[in-house]
């Protein structure tokens, strides 16, 4: 395969990876919180789309935006009932809470659904090849590096220009010193938790086409996703964005030179990296 | 007594220590058809108790345990499969070691950092194992594993026997006996009590002038090991290894063993094993996704709820309806 191709298959990927992470670097950057279901809430996306699709008869975008609403008003709910009273807790109690949570949304969507691979069917726009000019590509891969660049612009503008933006980074950096200043990181958590499941929904639904769709989902996927927020670096937005893509764009190219166990690299590189750095490559030093 | 000397005595056998034991002899007489289910019982206890050490005394939260329960489980296959070593003692003795090298090579690189990024580095390492032993199909088998594995007797005496596991059920017995007894000499010892004070104030300890690394780096050491017993154990009774030894659910399962039963206990190795096996045999063949949803629902209700497992719910009750001291 040529160099661009490569490039691009593995942006796509990439841009995946980053709209699933995203929030849940956020989320764990503000409260320290481990939260190993995060893939769950993009398999919970992409269910309520292949569902909403299925039985309601929607298109594919008013299914993306109702999966995200849905996740979003599911994940606060969670979030005020039990995220909550574990804020304090150890980690081992969060990775516990998490794990058990896993669990019971694996095994909801495998009652409710059924244990075989789900399908989503793309607008007919979306299929096919587009002419790029010096070279044909797949239209969804394309669109995909679209729209995660869209949303990485729309996240930093968010990040680096709101006083919302202002105070998720005053609080990642120093919780105690927000929180003194008056920042309620409480409610800035739940806002954020929320934004983060949306997204990790969309994700799930929008990477349907790379990473699957089925019951095991977050258990498949989980350390790809702490992987890419270790790398990136606790909250911060574009970290995870360069993360994303470079780890997109490995494993693309493992996957084709190294079909078996290629992945390996990722691990090994990860570990003496994080050994390197604790903070990730992008985070900032504490 | 004074409080001194309960401190004092806390170490002396108790009579109700021979309880475990002695059913545990019982088991064997009295169910003789669920010999095969008792033995793997007997593994996940002596897995459980290795995690234990690091995550009940020692405070590391670790997620990646059941890379030593592969490493123990894969030396003594590849040996049995490729050298033709099928004598079971020094196969538990190899794999012991090999998976305390890599336990010491581990914890010495990964214990200088805590919290989220040695979770990850924990959960990193057991998955470049399981890829390794993805990718060295020559010798590890691959996917498949090594699915058929012939050892000779034990001793020299009793072979391992195929219908009724008797001897394989007394073998785990002893060997469990025997680690445990060196980590209950272990954890009443000074460096144990080291271990509890590093998990509860690691500044105090470094203030007092502990060798906070190094105790880490032992105690991750000897459990390595002992996760390595049990994994050469798996091997060996059940006469197969694959990729599972080394994969995230076995690391979670001993974590929820742990947790049920109560961490930072001796025995709640014991009693998380002996109830998260029995419900999982009795209720995961026949509705294996309620099972997922029910151990879901179990895992969130302790962690909300009962922080300590079944065994901490006993001593709160028992607190609760003790007679006031007076």
């Amino acid at each position: 395969m040529d160099p661009v191709s490569i490039l691009l298959g593995g942006f796509a990927s990439g841009m995946v990876l980053f709209i699933v992470s995203v929030g849940l670097s956020v989320t764990m950057g503000l409260m320290g919180f481990v939260n190993l279901a995060h893939g769950g809430f993009a398999m919970l996306g992409g269910y309520a789309i292949v569902l909403a699709m299925k039985h309601w008869g929607l298109d594919f975008f008013p299914a993306l935006a109702l999966a995200v609403a849905a996740i979003a008003a599911l994940s606060i709910v969670l979030e005020r009932l039990f995220y909550a009273r574990l804020y304090r807790a150890t980690e081992l109690d969060q990775v516990l809470f998490t794990i058990g949570l896993v669990f019971v949304m694996t095994a909801a969507v495998t009652l409710g659904v059924g244990p075989e691979t789900q399908v989503i069917t793309l607008p007919e726009w979306l299929r096919g090849q587009t002419d790029l000019g010096f070279m044909q590509y797949r239209t969804y891969s394309l669109a995909l590096i679209a729209a995660g660049s869209a949303l990485m612009i729309g996240l930093w503008l968010g990040f680096e220009r709101t006083r919302i933006g202002a105070r998720i980074r005053a609080a990642v950096d120093n919780r105690r010193m927000a929180q003194s200043m008056g920042v309620d990181v409480g409610r800035l958590f739940t806002l954020t938790f929320a934004l983060g499941s949306g997204l990790a929904a969309a994700g799930g639904g929008l990477g349907a086409e790379i990473l699957g769709l089925d019951p095991n989902y977050p258990l498949r996927y989980l350390v790809y996703f702490l992987i890419v927020v270790a790398v990136g670096g606790l909250g911060r937005v574009t970290g995870v964005f360069f993360a994303a893509l470079l780890i997109g764009v490995l494993d693309f190219v493992l996957k084709i030179y190294f079909p078996k166990g290629g992945t390996i690299f990722i691990y090994a590189l990860t570990l003496i990296l994080l050994l390197w750095r604790p903070q990730g490559l992008f985070g900032k030093r504490a | 007594m004074s409080a001194a000397t309960g401190l004092a005595r806390r170490h002396r056998f108790r009579p109700w220590e021979l309880l475990p034991w002695a059913a545990g002899i019982a088991v064997f007489f009295a169910f003789p058809n669920y010999l095969a289910f008792g033995t793997q019982v007997l593994i996940t206890i002596l897995f459980a108790l290795s995690l234990d050490l690091v995550l009940g005394y020692a405070g590391i939260v670790t997620l990646g345990h059941a890379a030593f329960f592969g490493a123990g489980a894969y030396t003594v296959g590849m040996l049995a499969q490729h050298l033709g070593w099928n004598e079971p003692l020094s196969g538990v003795v190899a794999g012991a070691l090999v998976a305390g090298t890599i336990g010491l090579a581990s914890g010495f690189v990964l214990l200088r950092t805590h919290g989220l990024t040695l979770l990850m580095l924990t959960l990193c390492t057991m998955t470049l194992l399981e890829q390794a032993a993805n990718m060295g199909a020559a010798w590890t088998g691959g996917f498949d594993g090594m699915p058929s594995l012939a050892f000779s007797k034990i001793l020299g005496l009793y072979s391992f026997d195929v219908l009724y596991f008797r001897s394989q059920y007394l073998y785990a017995f002893v060997v469990l006996a025997l680690c445990f007894l060196v980590v209950r000499t272990l954890i009443y010892s000074s460096f144990g009590q080291s271990l509890t004070g590093i998990r509860e104030n690691l500044l105090r300890m470094h203030a007092v002038g502990a060798p906070v690394r190094g105790r880490l780096i032992i105690a991750y050491t000897m459990s390595a090991a002992l996760a390595g017993v049990a994994g050469a154990l798996f091997a060996q009774t059940t006469g197969y290894v694959n990729l599972a030894v080394l994969g995230l659910e076995r690391a979670a399962g001993v974590l929820i063993v742990l947790i049920l039963g109560g961490y930072g206990r001796l025995y709640g190795a014991f009693v998380g094993a002996i109830a998260y096996m029995v419900l999982e045999h009795v209720l995961a063949k026949a509705y294996p996704t309620a099972w997922q949803l029910g151990l879901g629902l179990t895992l969130v209700a302790v962690s909300l709820f009962a922080r300590n497992g079944v065994i901490g719910l006993f001593d709160t009750l028992r607190r609760r309806f003790a007679r006031p001291a007076p």
